[in-house]
């Protein structure tokens, strides 16, 4: 089992790298972080960030608002896209069993996704130590976490909606709904909907605990402001019910463990059904 | 050894297969023929454990669904269609023996014998390969792998006539203990390697006959021809089948025996300009 889910994570990852949507991924990313030092972000000191945190910060964000449809889009088109061309036909002749093929995939594509968000990160840290900066070790480990984590949920939630979408058009406008829905539900958003419809706190709080994308927004601003000043209110409640390092560890957890249950639950389906 | 007991498979209420009940033991060669929505890859599908059906599917006492990992160990797959694979060429045969716990440069003998250059081609991505060379690559995996059944989807409709050859000659290593099941549309494609027909008309078995053919699947028949005057387009066709010529009438060649059926088919079409034919 161990083997056959090795060998088909390399096979997929193998795959992955070669593809077009890979090359546009790895560049926009590559392209945000080369923007970022070359704004001259690093030196400035805006809302008391500055440094590599003040970059970090910045990625960190921009990478909430790209980073799942990104991993959605691409990951969605996986089953389905094999499913339409014929590669799921010949694939799953050979003897692999369907839970090494399906969790090897799964993790060679988590490689192939999370390594150009990774080394962007890495660059930053490289570039801040040849200039003389100080590195954030600490929020720099946290960051990754969160990323590791928030990468790993929308991989999972890919790959239910994948599997369960009969062609990989229908597949990817349920991506981009789900994508649609947890975005309207941040914070901020929420915060509109509070105030126009006095919605009562306790729904408001619990939405924004249940928002994958919400709570890596909190956790990750946690990271770099303690006292979260930046965000909206329901982050304010949530802290104060959790302190920072509960939230952080929840930040942590939340969302992989909902990855991991949507990619069961995609297992499940998958394994239930007609493979081709 | 192939059993299918009952099978019935139905699309949006449409039945595909219609209560389909087969018997494959060792040493069956068959071909599985029918026009195109007739049901034989639904049924190669149902083999592979790919598809849920009504029914009973076992292979050597086994359901493919129940344990895919141990019925797939003993099938070997040519698929009709390559798979648009982006991975090197390589990297495809390497992860197909590492599973099929075999030598990958076994299945890269395969190939190379059906006349593909492995390395040229090693790093290359398998999409881009022509479709002959696809084709070759994925029967070099199907046979260069340790399997007692082989199915095949339409296995030789891209090979050129010398391909055609080796791979009749290769069929005939295997057959003895192993059962081969090819999928056809064109029963004259695959005749002169089987012992069984099997039918399919719109999910139903329409023909179940067992067909003997006195030539050995490997042998070569040396091929004379003469004609009453010179043709540009028959001798392009001759010369991919690797005829020669003297004087542009006589020509000389040599054509597989399971391949008899389709070079007589292609020479049909140019009746009017034979003098004489002979096969021996």
């Amino acid at each position: 089992m161990l083997k056959s889910l090795s060998h088909t994570a390399r096979l997929e990852f193998t795959e992955s790298i070669r593809a077009r949507w890979f090359l546009v991924y790895a560049l926009v990313f590559g392209a945000v972080m080369v923007l970022l030092l070359a704004s001259g972000l690093t030196e400035s000191r805006v809302m008391g960030f500055t440094g590599l945190s003040r970059t970090l910060t910045m990625y960190i964000q921009i990478c909430m608002a790209i980073l799942p449809i990104f991993v959605l889009i691409t990951m969605v088109r996986s089953v389905a896209g094999d499913r339409e061309a014929g590669v799921l036909e010949y694939m799953l002749a050979l003897p692999v069993s369907l839970g090494a093929w399906y969790w090897g995939k799964l993790l060679g594509r988590y490689v192939t996704v999370f390594m150009p968000v990774f080394l962007a990160v890495v660059v930053a840290v490289i570039w801040a130590a040849i200039r003389g900066f100080d590195v954030p070790w600490t929020e720099f480990a946290f960051s990754t976490g969160l990323l590791i984590s928030l990468t790993w949920c929308f991989l999972g939630i890919g790959m239910l909606i994948s599997t369960i979408a009969k062609t990989s058009d229908v597949a990817q406008g349920a991506a981009f709904t789900v994508w649609l829905v947890l975005l309207l539900f941040l914070d901020l958003i929420l915060l509109g909907a509070m105030v126009r419809e006095q919605l009562p706190h306790e729904v408001v709080v619990g939405i924004a605990l249940l928002n994958p994308m919400q709570v890596f927004r909190t956790a990750s601003m946690l990271v770099f402001d303690p006292e979260l000043i930046l965000m909206g209110p329901a982050a304010h409640v949530i802290l104060d019910a959790m302190g920072r390092t509960g939230f952080l560890i929840y930040g942590f957890v939340y969302p992989a463990v909902f990855g991991t249950l949507s990619a069961y639950a995609g297992f499940l389906f998958f394994r239930r059904g007609d493979l081709q | 050894m192939i059993e299918f007991q009952s099978v019935s498979k139905t699309f949006q209420k449409r039945a595909v297969l219609d209560d389909i009940s087969l018997s494959f033991d060792a040493g069956a060669r068959v071909a599985l023929v029918g026009s195109n929505g007739a049901g034989k890859t639904t049924l190669i599908r149902c083999l592979l454990g790919e598809y849920v059906c009504n029914g009973n599917v076992r292979v050597g006492g086994v359901d493919p669904r129940a344990d895919r990992q141990g019925v797939l160990a003993r099938i070997g797959f040519v698929p009709q269609l390559p798979p648009p694979l982006k991975i090197p060429v390589g990297e495809l045969i390497n992860y197909s023996a590492n599973l099929c716990n075999s030598d990958p440069k076994h299945m890269e003998e395969v190939a190379e014998q059906l006349g593909l250059s492995m390395d040229s081609i090693r790093n290359q991505p398998f999409v881009k390969l022509s479709g002959g060379q696809k084709q070759k690559l994925l029967i070099g995996i199907a046979l260069g792998r340790e399997s007692d059944v082989l199915v095949m989807d339409e296995p030789a409709a891209n090979l050129d006539p010398e391909s055609r050859k080796i791979f009749f000659s290769l069929l005939s290593e295997r057959t003895q203990n192993s059962v081969m099941l090819m999928s056809s549309h064109r029963i004259d494609e695959i005749a002169a390697l089987v012992n069984r027909v099997v039918e399919l008309d719109r999910g139903q078995v329409v023909l179940d006959d067992h067909v003997a053919d006195s030539i050995d699947p490997s042998a070569i028949q040396d091929c004379n021809l003469s004609l009453s005057r010179d043709e540009e387009a028959l001798a392009k066709s001759l010369a991919e089948w690797g005829f020669t010529n003297g004087d542009g009438l006589n020509w000389s060649g040599t054509v597989a025996g399971p391949d008899r059926l389709r070079f007589l088919g292609m020479m049909s079409r140019y009746a009017g300009l034979i003098s004489s034919l002979e096969l021996k």
